[in-house]
């Protein structure tokens, strides 16, 4: 499970352009969205495009997507759950 | 009132420098390349802008221009928000990020990038110069084969002489493969730091000498 959350923070960093953050800045528990790295509606869809890009999952239905991206470490166990 | 306006203050970034009112402000060697370079006078600036890394390079290029003249000439602190224009022209549209974009289109790798697709119109850059700022005057992006200073000088002094702004952002931005310049300038009913007859024979002047 370290190994996908530190693959998720790498995945993460250079999908959304997150240049100035280093995986080490990242806390696999905090809030994605809002105070936490402050990630936008944009950031959502582009988070929703990387888990079908990168691990083939395709969120069905879209009212999964809070809980699914509320921080990585939720988003590594929804990936974990899922992945074929 | 007088119908002459007056370029009060400008900034250029082209071939690796940044030049605020003339005088070279900031440079790199000019191997560096363009997005590198921006990165560079970004951080050299402390501009501190958390989505800065975000944008696109013709919009993180409109965002250093338009900081680097706003903190030169504060007009947003002289004139209420809704005085403020901003009009800009470029000769590539958003030609970089649409090449991008269509790499993420692919039908043997279809995952267009929300990302990036956001950025695949010219005048996303005039939205983050407002947003940045709190402008909300006109804005208007016009697309020209080369900087139009006749075109540029007349629309810019009918806004102001028509009262449909105080003062304006206006200028060029252009980022495409090599060719990437910006010059942007604030345009008032007053002389300010700068004092240069808003015509379209200084403004050719002045953009031929950047």
């Amino acid at each position: 499970m370290d190994a996908l959350i530190d693959k998720l923070k790498g995945e993460i960093i250079e999908q959304l352009n997150l240049e100035d953050l280093k995986k080490e800045d990242i806390d696999a528990n905090a809030p994605l969205f809002g105070e936490g790295l402050g990630l936008d509606s944009i950031d959502a869809l582009e988070l929703i495009v990387l888990l079908e890009k990168n691990y083939g999952i395709k969120i069905q239905d879209p009212k999964d997507a809070k809980a699914i991206f509320t921080s990585i470490q939720t988003m590594a166990d929804y990936i974990k759950a899922n992945q074929k | 009132m007088s119908d002459q306006n007056y370029i009060t203050s400008f900034c250029s970034i082209k071939s690796s420098k940044v030049c605020i009112n003339s005088h070279i402000d900031y440079s790199e060697s000019s191997q560096v390349s363009s997005i590198d370079f921006l990165k560079s006078a970004y951080k050299h600036y402390q501009l501190a802008y958390p989505k800065f890394y975000k944008m696109d390079s013709l919009c993180k290029l409109a965002l250093i221009t338009s900081d680097l003249l706003l903190k030169t000439n504060k007009i947003t602190e002289n004139y209420n928000k809704e005085e403020i224009a901003i009009v800009i022209a470029n000769s590539v549209s958003s030609l970089e990020t649409d090449v991008e974009y269509q790499t993420t289109i692919d039908k043997n790798n279809y995952f267009p990038s929300p990302t990036v697709f956001v950025y695949t119109l010219p005048n996303i850059l005039l939205g983050e110069i407002a947003i940045r700022n709190g402008i909300k005057g006109e804005n208007t992006f016009f697309v020209f084969d080369k900087f139009d200073a006749g075109f540029m000088s007349s629309y810019i002094n009918s806004l102001l002489n028509n009262s449909r702004a105080k003062c304006c952002i206006t200028g060029w931005v252009d980022f495409y493969e090599n060719k990437v310049e910006s010059f942007l300038y604030t345009v008032e009913k007053q002389p300010g730091i700068m004092n240069i007859e808003h015509t379209s024979e200084q403004l050719t002047k002045l953009y031929t000498n950047q």
